[in-house]
């Protein structure tokens, strides 16, 4: 199963979750975590995995073979984003510009197009002490696009976690057995382990960095927190998963601040409350310091468990 | 004329309340009518929450193109599916199907149709506004959820701002700026004079400060940091100050939690405006000094 972590409006405790639920889990799952915040990734920060695994990422940039280049120009006529350019005796490529779909390399009469990495960012990966299976997509400094670096994340699966993940899938699979709720046949494809909790940490926002997050996804749990600002960003991803078609829980961060609009909508709009944490200085005092939420209040880890279990019948049914 | 950037890195470290309060802040002072609002985080558009403005003027923007397969002539060759490299042909039911949200708008397929049966559509992506705010003109827009180019529609929104500024003879333009350090941050960074980033003390904030910091200077941009929620944690705020005078950066103060800031924006008002003697307020007015002696007095 698949749940992605996103919120809309940024700091409402994205990351404040999906580590307690990751670490929670844990205790009867083999968990993946992918941190997908590829521009502000910050899980690391809270889960310290040993980031031993690591791949260098971007798209497929067109290069030129001015030997067999008759500049005809039918490369710069079909790309979309005004990439190439022929001027003259020179067929010139624009690296920023370019999407790396491909196009020009298959449309190209004289084959004297082919394609180098340009590399965008890294994926980083390792397990964490608890058992956690980590991976990260961090996004190189100067660069616009997160979306390519997202989307090798998801199918990203190095063999060394494979075989770490396969031994504790092995561990908990008597546990597993005897829990009927988790249907091994609904997951299927990209990297999740076949029989598992992946957990994506999304982006802020509502654009396509977190669509790409939830493409696949099987359950998104909407963090925000009562205020008008929580409420207007909640709305907007909310209407995503709608259009993706994938269940939708509520957790209400800071519980206590603001308004109850939140709530009104989240009744109005049939969109189930999971999950209310309260606005507690010693909390966010915790979390600044980089402690997860189950560690600093252990009182959590019931909560959270139950939370697993709530989306797990949900997803189930 | 200057442009001042309100950045952050970490989503939720304040920036929008610190822009309404600089926006009230600038209308009570020596640049009254002299400000121009535009809010650049089009995907979670909130200045006009606490702004309240008056719309004048909208319009469509136009995203790119997504691909559209005529079932009547398609042959399900399925050579579409084959050269898409953003997963976003699928096979359902003997029919190949595009996913409108994940197709790039490459257009990679329609060449490859052998029976020409993919055309591309024009989307309609968002909406753009220019509205009149309590504070003054303001600039805005919203992306439609899930859509594409937000970089371009942050673009149409600083130029616009940009260019009545000038033709007004405007001496600032606010921009309050989007989380991350991807496009529509390169977007809202370009052509500003000045970049104030709004950090939190927190691990995650600290991090995520640092990575739009070196953005910022990436793009060979003048930055300066503010701390809000300086006392959540202690350490982490003293660990601010000291990366930013190892980088010589300036800090340009340190803002207090305070909850009069969340009762501010369910008010929909600046907090500066809310309770001027709120001590959040406070530390924003002194900011805010400091920010514009640096931004109209230097040079």
């Amino acid at each position: 199963m698949r749940i992605v972590v996103a919120s809309g409006k940024g700091g409402t405790g994205k990351t404040t979750v999906a580590t307690s639920l990751a670490l929670a889990a844990a205790e009867r799952e083999a968990v993946r975590v992918l941190d997908c915040d590829v521009e502000a990734p910050n899980a690391a920060l809270f889960l310290h995995p040993d980031l031993n695994q690591r791949k260098e990422v971007g798209i497929l940039l067109p290069v030129m073979d001015e030997a067999l280049c008759t500049h005809c120009g039918k490369c710069a006529e079909v790309c979309e984003f005004h990439a190439i350019a022929v001027i003259g005796k020179k067929t010139l490529v624009f690296p920023e510009l370019c999407h790396g779909c491909g196009s020009c390399t298959l449309v190209c009469p004289e084959k004297a197009i082919t394609e180098r990495l340009d590399v965008m960012g890294v994926l980083e990966s390792g397990m964490t002490a608890s058992g956690v299976n980590f991976a990260r997509g961090l996004m190189n400094v100067g660069e616009p696009m997160a979306v390519p670096i997202i989307r090798e994340l998801k199918k990203w699966n190095p063999a060394s976690l494979r075989a770490a993940v396969g031994r504790v899938a092995e561990c908990i699979e008597t546990k597993r057995r005897s829990n009927p709720l988790i249907d091994e046949e609904t997951a299927s494809g990209e990297s999740a382990p076949r029989n598992g909790i992946e957990i994506r940490d999304a982006p802020p926002g509502a654009s396509c960095p977190v669509v790409e997050t939830m493409r696949g996804a099987d359950f998104l749990l909407l963090v925000t927190e009562p205020t008008p600002f929580g409420l207007h960003d909640l709305k907007q991803v909310a209407s995503i998963a709608r259009e993706l078609g994938i269940l939708v829980g509520v957790v209400i961060n800071r519980d206590g601040i603001g308004d109850d609009a939140v709530e009104k909508y989240c009744a109005e709009n049939g969109l189930p409350i999971l999950m209310k944490i309260p606005m507690e200085r010693r909390f966010a005092e915790a979390i600044a310091s980089g402690k997860t939420l189950v560690d600093a209040a252990p009182e959590y880890r019931p909560a959270f468990r139950a939370l697993l279990e709530d989306i797990t019948v949900r997803f189930a049914a | 004329m200057k442009q001042l950037v309100i950045l952050s890195g970490k989503g939720g470290t304040g920036k929008t309340s610190v822009t309404a309060a600089f926006a009230h802040l600038a209308a009570q002072n020596g640049l009254a009518g002299k400000v121009i609002l535009a809010d650049a985080d089009v995907d979670a558009a909130n200045l006009e929450l606490v702004l309240q403005p008056r719309l004048l003027e909208q319009q469509d923007f136009k995203g790119g193109k997504v691909a559209v397969i005529d079932q009547d002539t398609c042959a399900s060759c399925g050579d579409c599916q084959a050269v898409c490299r953003f997963d976003a042909i699928n096979y359902v039911d003997g029919l190949y199907m595009i996913d409108p949200i994940a197709c790039d708008g490459c257009a990679a397929c329609v060449y490859q149709c052998p029976s020409e049966s993919i055309s591309m559509r024009e989307q309609i992506a968002g909406k753009f506004y220019f509205s009149e705010s309590r504070y003054g003109p303001l600039y805005h827009a919203n992306l439609f959820p899930g859509q594409e180019n937000s970089g371009k529609l942050v673009t149409l929104v600083k130029q616009r701002a940009r260019l009545q500024a000038l033709d007004e003879n405007r001496e600032l333009v606010i921009v309050d700026g989007p989380p991350g350090i991807g496009c529509p941050v390169i977007s809202a960074v370009s052509g500003a004079d000045l970049a104030l980033i709004v950090a939190e003390p927190t691990v995650a904030g600290v991090h995520d400060m640092r990575r739009a910091l070196q953005t910022v200077q990436h793009f060979g941009m003048r930055a300066m940091v503010c701390i809000n929620k300086a006392d959540i944690y202690p350490a982490g705020a003293e660990e601010i100050e000291s990366f930013c005078r190892a980088s010589g950066i300036e800090t340009v103060g340190r803002i207090p939690f305070d909850v009069t800031v969340t009762a501010a924006m369910v008010a929909g008002e600046a907090v500066t405006a809310f309770q001027p003697d709120a001590p959040s307020s406070v530390a924003i007015a002194a900011v805010w000094e400091r920010v514009l002696q640096s931004l109209l007095l230097k040079e």
